[in-house]
């Protein structure tokens, strides 16, 4: 069928890659954050900043890794912000969280404005160009797909490999995953719940800033407002979705993306009996979706949420 | 560190640190200025102005504020009851939706009759809006949060759905745009020539009305027992999801009201800038009333007074005008130490 | 246990002049306590003597306001968990701290190796933890994840955690509260066991038959101070009761009444599960007016499910209700407090009060809609607030005024509005669920009194209870709860604790 024949070209599945790179960053910088029990719904703002930073790094004249760090750099202060807040402090993740991606969205408008004042069209950088990998690029569709991405997108492959490995094989990640089950626990083993908390958010908030720096950088190459349009809230989803292991929010992030893509071939499918809009809903509406399907059977960090005041009486 | 509960803080506890927050904005806002090179004190004198310094930068800031009460009034009822509606901007469009969808002459009816009916509908579209979420709350046990900011996306796709195709205004030169709701449907203006209309007015009244209901009525108390702690209300008898599910009908039909508001009285139809994030604002408003109705008036003025002061002054003095975004996002995680810092002692090892 | 002469012993764990503060209550009061090597030393004191604020700062989760610690001979850094740890000191937390959807393995090694390795070395963890396990007798599978361990269970990973991490002075917090007699006895066999391989411990109870069976001396707290220091061997119980209590409360005298009649009767009921721990398996109970009925066990055998079924939070999926003599489905919360059920709830804090609220609202709670309080539904507050004023000065509730927020009230005053709240309304029958759990012994006296004279009128009171000394005190009759089922009710008097004991085991609970 034609519809469906799509699905099993190369340059199909290599868009597909390429659009759930900056949704794996972010999601595996959402989960850390969760899994340590704390909700960062300042993950919007902060990929919005992290894809200025990045692209104005390279725009004023340094290379593209150094955007990257930036970028996390960039994240990882606000993640500090909102971890400052939200654990030793206490304050409901929900409003900090608010809070935290207006602030760092205005301050990127802001900042933006500011270091560009005359602009009518973004101004363009050189982003990442792809990287075949010699050998493993000859592989038939697999070779397009995977291995003829841009570095940022195996970096975020790496990412995914190793944050797998630290959670689930080593005593940091032990920790990690203790403190969003039951922080008393931890600190009852002599590890401080605020100093893994705060951790782990930092961290967690530089990877979604990369993600939103993946935008600016590899995917397009300029800096335009509104440029996340929502992304950071579904990888709020593909975290659920994925029952907060790397792998399956990998998956997800795949199979979200894929959808992504196929959503134009849609759109030329239908030809114009259906508006353009109908499908551009569709990846907001199949996330609140998956939520629903997934949410009952979810076993979330027990500690989510709940903020740990040490010595409780 | 600790914190500790304090006893009941006193009157001037309670009005320093929101206080102390508001410096705290007006500092990084200074710092921001710097940075763009102009002189803070000089720039906050022109937003002083730009927001009410003149008849005409009052009203505009009144008219400004406007939609703001409505949605800060919808956030503080949801939040009072901790159900978090980020879906203030979608149950506003969809409140703009019904306004001119029945309001383009649909309906043969007087104005003393037509506007009435509009608001009821705007306010039962709204409600459902929220409704969803609320129910898969309950339910299904998915967090409102994700769900009402993923709607805000969808349903500002349907109008743009919607302005490009049935409710496209022929005469509109091709522009995504509804046709002007006719007369009837408008609310007048309170100052001939002037932007400030009867919505102003209602936001008053609803913003009344919201605290007659949180403060005198049982489901007001309900709503309350629920926000802090549902396990207790249902334990002592309070139907917690039939609660919510009352709380998510007010709360949207709030915000809907918003989107009436300024499509009836200051736009006269519906366009894809209608809202230059009211619903997100709305939040900011709601804490820094301190969730109260009445603070929630005195919040909205004071942010649209921001937005228009600094509208204003970036025409002049160069500064971009997103620093009054930055200013409201500052106040409002300032605002909520602050009230931390009122309720409770920071203590050191 | 061992006797040996204290003069030959060395001082392991020297605690000086302890104080803490929580706000204005004084938790503890200028404490001096020592540890000598190989001894096992009891913390005995009431429901909020001080007991676990003392060791909690031992420990390191709470910080004193004055006094030192030392443990063999040096000083040990406040507030610290990791500092108590190196220094040999290993805690069993009464709450257990555990992550329930880990494994056993990983909660014992979690912060033992350094948190810079990149290798998580399992299978060393898990030979450790084996070789402890079987060196000591605690039974434990590594693998298993703690959500389904047994308490017992559970009690042992505790125990392993301190023990793999090497401790020298353990401190067991309670450690029986939620062990049937058989599992505390085999908890005092791993204790001599623990003594001599050279481990000195310290052991928090309220219970005083285990105080004079595992110690070697007792050290006795009421009301934050040092209450008097005993050699085991050289007090007895009575002397240790004084200690402990100070003044005996007397108990208004338990006169017989007969009212007849029965209030509430369960055939076969058999919940849904929904409540935490075991639910009813065809439970049945018959409760009569004007009695009151004792129900004793360990914690998670179907309390919960029993005490939320009658609160209106739990469905029953099988068998009968009957209610004051007709058949009914089981009622929800609402129609609970209509039908005349007092309720007094296990947790004060998490589900009978809502603490940001004033005490005004906290006592019409359940009453917001009657005809009272409520016309066309708006709320009249002054009805509301005289309301709130009697329950605050027929019970006694100290505060400072209706309109404080209730979680400044000390824990008995908040318990007292409760019982104003559920027993003013003159209900006929009563649910008190732990009513004395964490009160100073006036509150309990108080609550015991209320009870008491409710049951005096003609109400039906169900006692649900993990003191097996208040049951026997209180009760008209006493029946067991295990796994589930209620076993005939025997009379007062008629079982001896070890009995009760041994029921609350499982071993002879007829069947319904």
């Amino acid at each position: 069928m034609e519809a469906l024949d799509i699905l099993f070209t190369a340059t199909f599945w290599a868009a597909a890659i390429r659009i759930a790179s900056p949704l794996i960053f972010a999601t595996m910088g959402e989960l850390i954050c969760e899994r340590a029990g704390v909700l960062n719904l300042g993950i919007e703002g902060i990929m919005t900043a992290g894809a200025f930073a990045g692209w104005f790094t390279v725009y004023s004249g340094g290379d593209l890794w150094t955007g990257v760090l930036v970028a996390a750099l960039a994240g990882a202060m606000f993640g500090l912000l909102h971890a400052t807040l939200t654990v030793p402090l206490g304050l409901s993740q929900h409003v900090v969280g608010i809070g935290v991606t207006l602030l760092a969205t205005s301050l990127t408008y802001f900042t933006y404005r500011l270091a560009l004042p005359e602009v009518t069209s973004p101004p363009k950088i050189e982003p990442f160009a792809p990287l075949p990998i010699p050998v493993l690029k000859d592989i038939p569709i697999l070779g397009e797909a995977l291995f003829s991405q841009t570095p940022l997108t195996y970096l975020a492959f790496f990412t995914v490999a190793v944050v797998a490995w630290v959670l689930y094989r080593t005593p940091l990640g032990l920790a990690v995953r203790a403190v969003g089950e039951n922080p008393t626990a931890v600190e009852a083993q002599g590890i401080s719940v605020t100093a893994m908390r705060m951790g782990a958010v930092m961290v967690g908030s530089a990877l979604m800033a990369v993600g939103g720096a993946f935008l600016t950088m590899s995917a397009f190459n300029s800096f335009f407002f509104e440029m996340i349009n929502g992304r950071g809230w579904i990888c709020i989803a593909l975290v659920v979705f994925g029952s907060w292991r790397p792998g399956k929010a990998l998956i997800g992030a795949i199979l979200f993306a894929a959808f992504d893509a196929y959503q134009v071939r849609l759109q030329q499918i239908s030809g114009g009996l259906v508006p353009y809009q109908v499908f551009l809903m569709m990846p907001y509406l199949l996330s609140i979706l998956a939520l629903v399907l997934v949410a009952r059977r979810a076993t979330y960090p027990r500690a989510l949420m709940i903020p740990y005041q040490k010595g409780e009486r | 560190m600790r914190l500790e509960p304090k006893p009941a803080p006193s009157l001037a506890a309670t009005l320093l640190y929101p206080a102390g927050a508001i410096l705290a904005t007006l500092v990084l806002a200074a710092l921001l200025v710097l940075a763009a090179g102009a002189d803070p004190l000089s720039v906050l004198a022109l937003v002083a102005k730009g927001a009410a310094g003149s008849q005409f930068a009052l009203l505009e800031t009144l008219t400004r504020a406007t939609p703001l009460i409505f949605t800060g009034l919808a956030v503080a009822v949801a939040f009072r009851a901790r159900l978090w509606n980020i879906g203030a901007e979608a149950q506003l469009y969809a409140g703009a939706i019904i306004t001119v969808v029945l309001g383009t002459g649909v309906l043969p009816l007087p104005s003393w009759l037509l506007i009435p009916v509009i608001m009821i509908v705007a306010v039962i579209a709204g409600g459902l809006l929220l409704l969803g979420p609320a129910i898969l709350k309950t339910r299904f046990g998915v967090d409102e949060v994700v769900t009402t900011l993923l709607l805000n996306f969808v349903v500002v796709l349907f109008v743009s759905m919607l302005l490009e195709g049935v409710l496209k205004d022929p005469m509109g030169l091709g522009w995504p745009q509804s046709q002007k709701v006719i007369a009837d449907a408008q609310l007048p203006r309170i100052v001939q020539g002037k932007r400030l209309h009867y919505g102003f007015v209602l936001a008053l009244a609803a913003a009344v009305g919201v605290w007659i209901v949180m403060k005198r009525t049982a489901l007001g108390f309900e709503m309350r027992a629920v926000g802090h702690n549902p396990e207790a209300a249902r334990f002592a008898g309070i139907q917690v999801n039939r609660v919510l599910m009352k709380t998510a009908l007010m709360s949207g039909g709030l915000a809907a009201l918003a989107g009436f508001s300024e499509v009836a009285g200051l736009k006269g139809n519906l366009t894809l800038d209608l809202s230059p994030g009211y619903g997100y604002s709305g939040i900011v408003v709601a804490m820094l009333a301190m969730l109260n109705p009445l603070g929630v008036v005195l919040a909205a003025i004071f942010v649209a007074g921001i937005f228009v002061g600094a509208d204003a002054m970036s025409r002049s003095a160069g500064v971009p005008s997103y620093i009054a975004n930055v200013m409201v996002a500052t106040a409002l995680l300032t605002m909520v130490v602050a009230i931390l810092l009122s309720r409770y002692r920071l203590r050191w090892r | 246990m061992s006797s040996v002469h204290p003069a030959s012993q060395e001082i392991v764990l020297r605690l000086s002049g302890i104080t803490k503060h929580f706000g204005p209550v004084t938790a503890n009061d200028s404490i001096s306590l020592d540890l000598r090597a190989g001894e096992v030393v009891a913390l005995l004191g009431e429901n909020g003597a001080g007991k676990t604020t003392l060791m909690n700062i031992l420990f390191g989760h709470y910080v004193a306001d004055a006094g030192t610690v030392e443990a063999f001979g040096t000083p040990l850094p406040p507030g610290d968990p990791g500092a108590a740890l190196k220094a040999g000191i290993g805690m069993v937390h009464q709450h257990f701290t555990l992550a329930e959807n880990m494994t056993v393995l990983e909660n014992i090694a979690l912060g033992t190796q350094s948190l810079w390795r990149t290798r998580f070395d399992r299978a060393a963890a898990r030979d450790r933890i084996l070789r402890l396990s079987r060196d000591f007798g605690l039974e434990v599978r590594p693998d298993a994840v703690v959500a389904g361990l047994t308490v017992g269970e559970r009690q042992r990973v505790e125990i392993l955690k301190a023990l793999y991490r090497e401790a020298r002075i353990l401190i067991l917090d309670e450690p029986t509260a939620v062990l049937t007699p058989g599992e505390s006895d085999a908890l005092f066999a791993t204790l001599k066991l623990l003594v001599r391989e050279g481990l000195s411990i310290i052991f928090i109870s309220h219970k005083l038959y285990e105080v004079m069976a595992v110690s070697d001396r007792v050290v006795v707290l009421r009301g934050g101070r040092v209450a008097g220091e005993r050699r085991t061997a050289e007090t007895s119980r009575e002397e240790l009761a004084a200690l402990m209590v100070g003044e005996e409360p007397v108990l208004p005298p338990i006169v017989d009444v007969d009212f007849g009649g029965e209030a509430l009767v369960l055939q076969g009921v058999t919940t849904s599960g929904k409540t935490s721990g075991a639910r009813l398996e065809r439970a049945s109970l018959v409760l009569k007016r004007g009695e009151i009925l004792g129900l004793a066990g360990v914690s998670g055998n179907g309390q919960a499910a029993l005490a939320a079924l009658l609160s209106g939070m739990e469905q029953a999926v099988a068998g009968a209700i009957q209610l004051f003599g007709e058949t009914r489905q089981p009622w929800s919360a609402a129609q609970a407090v209509d039908l005349g059920i007092g309720r007094i709830p296990e947790d004060r804090h998490a589900v009978g009060t809502i603490g940001d609220m004033s005490i005004t609202e906290n006592a019409v709670l359940e009453a917001i809609r009657s005809p009272d309080f409520c016309r066309r539904g708006f709320v009249d507050w002054r009805a509301a607030r005289d309301y709130a004023q009697e329950i605050i000065a027929e019970y006694d509730v100290k505060c400072p005024s209706p309109e404080a927020r209730i979680r400044l009230l000390s824990g008995g005053n908040m318990q007292k509005l409760i019982l104003g709240r559920a027993l003013r309304p003159q209900p006929a029958l009563i649910l008190a669920n732990q009513p004395t759990r964490g009160l100073d012994v006036g509150a309990v006296a108080y609550v015991h009194a209320q009870l008491i004279k409710a049951r005096a009128r003609g109400a039906a009171i169900l006692l649900i209870s993990e003191d097996l000394e208040e049951i026997m005190a209180l009760s008209d009759r006493i029946a067991v709860i295990s796994r589930g089922r209620i076993s005939e009710p025997s009379k007062r008097g008629g079982k001896s604790i070890r009995e009760l004991g041994e029921m609350m085991a499982g071993h002879g609970l007829e069947a319904a």
